[in-house]
């Protein structure tokens, strides 16, 4: 990717690749990726289930399953490489200087301790509060999230609060130690549209006013365009394209996204014009991939697409495509 | 069904555990069905000329107190046993089951009343109840299996409840009231296969249980009566002869009530495994 | 749309959910009852494919399942080709002879299936139950409605967890359309599904349409999966319908604050921020237990309420031509409304 020289990138992954050992073979679920994203920058991982996108993003965290295997790359963060660093100095910066929310948000705080205390937990292990204060400074953040009464919610159970309430709760928990880099895996899955509107603009607004960066995972490329400054888009473990925003939709280049923007409803102006992708993903188990994995679903393949090695051209300013022949 | 026999034969043939206590059931099988006709010696014939004899090429198991081969006695016995355990389990599996499905299905006062009642059972040593209803009701087989029976229907009440109460706002069960099923035929035809394989695991850890409980009301006299043999009672015999040093006596029965419990609690796995098609790939 | 009576007709209908223990000996304090549907009318006609749109806790659910005959309804009525159901229990509505022609694809295939059936007899069991099909004759009916929804027939023998997720959705609807419904009730039938399997979803959902004659409830939070599929669409909010008229119509100008609101919190593809023109409803939904009958279902988060809002109940009443809205305040000239309300926000 092209980077702006002056500037050191906050994240800065390279050619990592994720296996995952099962009984039923090797899944090549990360195949030699990579992206940067600098302070401030709000950037989105699209794909389809099955892309590798939430896998990468706990490649970041260091929160692998642990049938996962880390074959290649690095993922260097605030001049820290994550994957050779100790498991200490990891558990320092997760939750203080890198934060995640999850996908559903009822599911991952913990049912049976009350949100203010969950809160006042990670205040108490990365910030510099005292066991006095802690409480206080939760009951802040619950207020900075916008949540109402937030006295009174401190002291509820996840079960008592609806799902955009938990979805707070969890913004609070990782923004409490004003984190550098929060990602954000698929947040609004399972929200109303109103609640995701009202969760996602509260993201973008607390991220603004602290400088930090997003990493936005989702499937949703509406949601991602409205959202985030640079996307890449995914497919089957690699990325397949890398721009901003609007210059993505303005002219993609890489056919899976073009039929990825043509098969999203949102901006269709009717049924027919809906494009489906042909194909289904290919298994990643099998020894046998091209190495153009998108490959066997496209129409431009060529005998090249199956053993040349993808390329990663850059085409023009903070774009970059994967393709032997992009559009 | 021929798609399951060849599920069966994969899941045999990768569990070689599995396999050996397939294999184990078989011949138990073969012995209770056959019994009279495989056991060498009668059952019942004593010779006191041969008493507490050790093992040897004519007796395998040695001889008892009143000179009966013990290995015929076990092979008949087989019968008995395997019989009262399938047969109170069945019993215990059946009822405690529906009963349970339409507590967990229906709710409401059915559930209150399966529940007492089940919970009354649970308030005993289940041993306990078992000797006092065999006290009560008198020494007999069929009393033994009534009173197994009713001390491992709790379990099935209350696993079949929990399962019908999680399932029964699933979204199959709608779907299937919109087929036109009525509510008996989606409890049994939709949600009671849905359970099979928990309860084919319960039903195989019942089934061993069952065979210690007979054994157990023979040791202390409750169970079946001599001269028939039994697995407990002959445990119970023997036991006296340990001391004396004729080990074989007690041994090769408690032996065999070994194997057969444990040869069913194996046995609960590979069934789960071949009958949940959730397990085929 | 064909003239000619509607084939389905919802009139006044209400779901009442008791709250709270029923003691029998405590008498004076009168039950409290949660309002899941609230006097809702409206009509599906022949041919017809009619959206219901509304975010959780709205009651589009109940309705379905009010629809269906799963639910009993606590007051209104229900006709079906002129046919009173409504007053048919739920738990006998399983031997009416409209049973096969109202049935329902619901949201999640995984859930909807039983794990221990094969795709065939899951296929096979409305057939089984509602038209005593055996044998042959079943079979080679469960082979052409696999083909319909295009289920490739080696697919049959499999078990759901053997199955994608778009193979489950075509195995649900295969189920659905197999005993020859008229009204095939959507509940959120793709929200499930990846963006390139949703596409194939719904175009077989359009064919089937016209193949089978089919008119179609479309219950979905995907505003703009529902713009794409609809003739038109109703909007609940908290057990009332708030606004109903033509799809394109309420999209490209809402009447009701409700959908607008709704409409400007879909994300739209494409960059640039359409953030500036959001519309946003603070606070929380009212709660539905026993709410005040004179109070609009809104009020408390609508920009543009006033006293009246607080003393008499909308009535769902027409401002454009096949536009009806339930509000004092409708918005009859949408730009300029806009405008307002972004300066009053």
């Amino acid at each position: 990717m092209i980077g702006d020289g002056n500037t050191v990138p906050l994240l800065a992954v390279e050619d990592l690749g994720i296996e995952f050992h099962t009984r039923s073979g090797t899944v090549r679920a990360v195949d030699g990726i990579g992206f940067e994203l600098r302070r401030g920058e709000t950037m989105a991982l699209v794909g389809e289930s099955g892309s590798g996108k939430s896998v990468t993003a706990y490649a970041i965290m260091g929160i692998l399953d642990a049938a996962a295997r880390i074959t290649s790359g690095t993922i260097v963060f605030g001049g820290l490489e994550l994957l050779q660093a100790s498991e200490r100095a990891i558990a320092e910066i997760r939750g203080r200087e890198l934060a995640i929310i999850f996908q559903n948000p009822r599911t991952a705080l913990n049912p049976i301790r009350p949100v203010g205390k969950q809160i006042a937990d990670i205040l108490l292990r990365h910030g510099n509060v005292t066991a006095a204060q802690a409480p206080s400074r939760a009951i802040e953040m619950l207020a900075r999230v916008r949540i109402p009464d937030p006295e009174r919610r401190a002291r509820s159970y996840p079960f008592e609060l609806s799902g955009g309430m938990c979805q707070r709760v969890m913004i609070a928990m990782a923004l409490a130690c004003a984190p550098q880099l929060l990602i954000a895996d698929e947040p609004t899955t399972g929200l109303d549209i109103t609640t995701q509107a009202v969760i996602m603009d509260l993201i973008a607004e607390l991220a603004a006013s602290q400088k930090m960066a997003t990493l936005l995972i989702t499937h949703d490329l509406g949601l991602a365009s409205e959202y985030c400054d640079h996307i890449a888009v995914m497919h089957a473990g690699h990325i397949v394209e890398t721009a901003p925003t609007v210059a993505l939709f303005a002219a993609p280049h890489h056919p899976y996204t073009a039929k990825l923007i043509a098969a999203t409803p949102g901006g269709a102006p009717s049924l027919d014009t809906l494009a489906a992708i042909p194909g289904a993903l290919p298994d990643l188990r099998r020894a046998d991939l091209p190495l153009c994995r998108y490959s066997e679903r496209c129409e431009r393949a060529a005998p090249a697409c199956l053993d040349r090695p993808l390329p990663h051209r850059a085409v023009g300013e903070g774009r970059g495509v994967a393709c032997h022949f992009p559009l | 069904m021929t798609a399951t026999l060849r599920h069966a034969r994969y899941v045999l043939s990768e569990n070689p555990v599995t396999a050996f206590a397939f294999a184990l059931f078989f011949l138990l099988a073969l012995c209770a069905a056959l019994g009279p006709a495989l056991a060498p010696f009668d059952p019942l014939a004593s010779d006191t000329a041969e008493a507490l004899t050790g093992p040897s090429a004519v007796h395998w198991f040695g001889t008892d107190q009143l000179g009966r081969d013990i290995f015929s006695r076990i092979v008949v016995a087989t019968r008995l046993d395997l019989g009262i355990a399938v047969t109170s389990v069945a019993l215990a599996f059946g009822i405690g089951t529906l009963l349970g499905l339409a507590a967990g299905y229906c709710g409401g006062w059915i559930d209150r009343i399966v529940g007492r009642a089940v919970d009354t059972i649970m308030a005993f040593p289940l041993f306990v109840l078992a000797m006092g209803i065999v006290a009560a009701l008198g020494n007999n087989v069929a009393n033994i299996v009534y009173a197994t029976a009713i001390i491992n229907l709790p379990i099935y009440a209350r696993l079949s409840r929990s399962e019908a109460n999680v399932r029964r706002n699933a979204g199959f069960v709608e779907a299937a009231r919109l087929c036109g099923n009525g509510e008996a035929r989606i409890v049994l035809a939709q949600l009671l296969p849905n359970i099979m394989p928990l309860m084919m695991v319960q039903v195989s850890l019942t089934l061993g249980y069952a065979i210690l409980n007979a054994a157990g009301l023979s040791f202390i006299g409750l169970g079946v009566r001599p001269p028939t043999a039994e697995w407990g009672i002959m445990v119970a015999e023997g036991a006296s002869f340990i001391v004396s040093g004729e080990w074989w006596v007690a041994f090769f029965p408690g032996i065999v009530l070994m194997s057969a419990v444990f040869c069913f609690n194996l046995m609960g796995d590979g069934l789960r495994d071949i009958v949940d098609p959730l397990r085929r790939t | 749309m064909r003239s000619g009576r509607p084939l389905l007709a919802v009139e006044g209908l209400r779901k009442l959910y008791p709250i709270g223990k029923q003691r029998i000996w405590r008498r004076g304090a009168a039950p409290s009852f949660l309002h899941a549907v609230d006097d809702v009318s409206f009509t599906i006609g022949r041919g017809e494919t009619v959206g219901l749109v509304g975010e959780s806790g709205c009651g589009k659910s109940t309705v379905v399942r009010l629809i269906a005959r799963l639910l009993d309804v606590s007051d209104g009525s229900i006709l079906f080709d002129g046919a009173e159901i409504g007053k048919v229990p739920a738990r006998r509505f399983g031997l009416a002879p409209q049973r096969a022609h109202i049935q329902v694809v619901f949201q999640d295939a995984t859930d909807s299936l039983n794990p221990r059936f094969t795709a065939f007899r899951a296929i096979a069991d409305p057939l089984l139950r509602l038209q005593r099909l055996s044998g042959p004759a079943l079979r080679s009916r469960v082979e052409e409605v696999a083909r319909l929804t295009g289920l490739p027939k080696e697919l049959l023998s499999r078990f759901p967890h053997q199955l994608s997720g778009g193979q489950k959705a075509r195995v649900g609807i295969a189920r659905a359309i197999a005993v020859e419904p008229r009204l095939l009730i959507l509940d959120e039938p793709t929200s499930a599904l990846d963006v390139s399997v949703q596409v194939l979803i719904l175009r077989l959902l359009q064919d089937l349409k016209r193949q089978l004659d089919l008119s179609y409830l479309f219950v979905s939070h995907d505003l703009n999966v529902v713009r794409l599929l609809c003739d038109r669409i109703l909007v609940m909010y908290l057990g009332h319908i708030v606004e109903s008229g033509p799809a394109d119509r309420v999209f490209a100008e809402p009447r009701h604050p409700y959908t607008q609101a709704l409409l400007s919190a879909v994300p739209k593809p494409g960059g640039g921020g359409g953030r500036s023109a959001r519309i946003g409803l603070p606070g929380e939904p009212r709660s539905p237990v026993d709410p005040a009958p004179h109070i609009c279902p809104l009020y408390g988060r609508c920009g543009r309420a006033t006293e009246k809002c607080a003393t008499a109940m909308p009535a769902l009443r027409e401002i454009a031509s096949g536009q009806f809205a339930a509000c004092h305040y409708p918005i009859t000239a949408p730009a300029a409304e806009v405008q307002t309300l972004a300066a009053i926000a």
